[in-house]
């Protein structure tokens, strides 16, 4: 059974509802603290969401430094699996494991809504499991979601199919309609849309469970 | 010897700047009229300890590229604080 270890930083919040929808789908959960210096031989990371060291100077600008980091990094670059949902995507960029950044959404307003995402790439370890083309209800819930990167970054993304997720009417300004990019190899990923609150129908959408299912089920898993 | 250092972080240009936007937008509402190009941004101030001013100066850009701006949207300019 592939184990999933879902990074705490002090400031994140979304953490239980990553840890459950990872069970959920059949998968270990794990909590790793962020003082932790390595990862248990997790076959996946989560960085979840919320407001990791209370995004003081920028989300995901201290987060970075907490020693847990070094390890992600690390296994990020053995092609380890790495998903940042949200302040995790954040974390992420800040880190210099994705490219772009995340600033403030255009209209500076707090956006917590239902969003369409369409599926751009399958080439993640996220969107594996989905189908390209495809529609996805999937809450939004983010000041800071809008994705901004220069002209050469957006041509790479393009040119090596990094773009993930797009959104169908963008909430937030964000550059290209980008809800979800991932590197070059496709094994890390962030995206500012929550698929672990897309769980389950009878709480709104069931939406986000092919792309946590595609995640759980055969990360890369470097160790 | 201690320093006073002041760092400013402002967004790059090109990138977009929506507090910098709303606050240019309210400012003809308040009689301020021909004010443009208006940019928000973040200004840091410290005392570094150093053998001279410009070895204050070089310390505090190198911990505002590392920490205090993130370089793929902001820049970011030290300059000595002496009094002010």
């Amino acid at each position: 059974m592939a184990r999933i270890g879902v990074v705490v930083f002090p400031g994140s919040n979304c953490e239980y509802d990553a840890f459950s929808a990872v069970t959920s789908l059949g998968a270990q959960a794990q909590f790793i603290w962020h003082s932790q210096t390595d990862l248990d031989g997790v076959d996946g990371v989560i960085l979840p969401g919320g407001f990791a060291h209370g995004d003081y100077l920028r989300p995901g600008a201290l987060a970075r430094f907490s020693p847990v980091m070094e390890a992600v990094a690390t296994f990020a670059r053995a092609g380890g699996a790495v998903l940042g949902i949200c302040n995790g995507f954040q974390v992420l960029t800040e880190a210099g494991l994705l490219p772009g950044a995340l600033q403030k959404n255009r209209g500076l307003t707090f956006l917590c809504q239902p969003t369409t995402v369409i599926v751009e790439s399958t080439n993640s370890v996220l969107t594996r499991g989905a189908t390209q083309g495809e529609e996805l209800v999937i809450p939004i819930n983010h000041f800071s979601g809008s994705y901004t990167c220069d002209d050469a970054t957006l041509a790479s993304l393009e040119a090596n199919n990094q773009i993930v997720l797009r959104y169908k009417d963008n909430p937030n300004g964000s550059r290209a309609d980008i809800a979800g990019v991932s590197n070059v190899d496709g094994n890390v990923v962030g995206l500012m849309p929550h698929p672990e609150r897309a769980m389950s129908t009878l709480l709104g959408s069931a939406d986000g469970r092919v792309l946590l299912e595609g995640f759980v089920h055969a990360p890369v898993g470097a160790r | 010897m201690n320093y006073p250092v002041v760092v400013e972080v402002t967004l790059r240009d090109g990138i977009a700047d929506p507090e910098g936007a709303t606050i240019e937008k309210a400012l003809p509402a308040l009689g301020f009229t021909g004010v443009a190009r208006v940019r928000a941004g973040k200004s840091f101030r410290m005392e570094i300890d150093a053998v001279d001013e410009s070895a204050a100066l070089e310390k505090a850009t190198a911990l505002a590229e590392r920490l205090l701006s993130n370089p793929v949207i902001e820049n970011a300019v030290a300059r000595s604080a002496v009094g002010s």
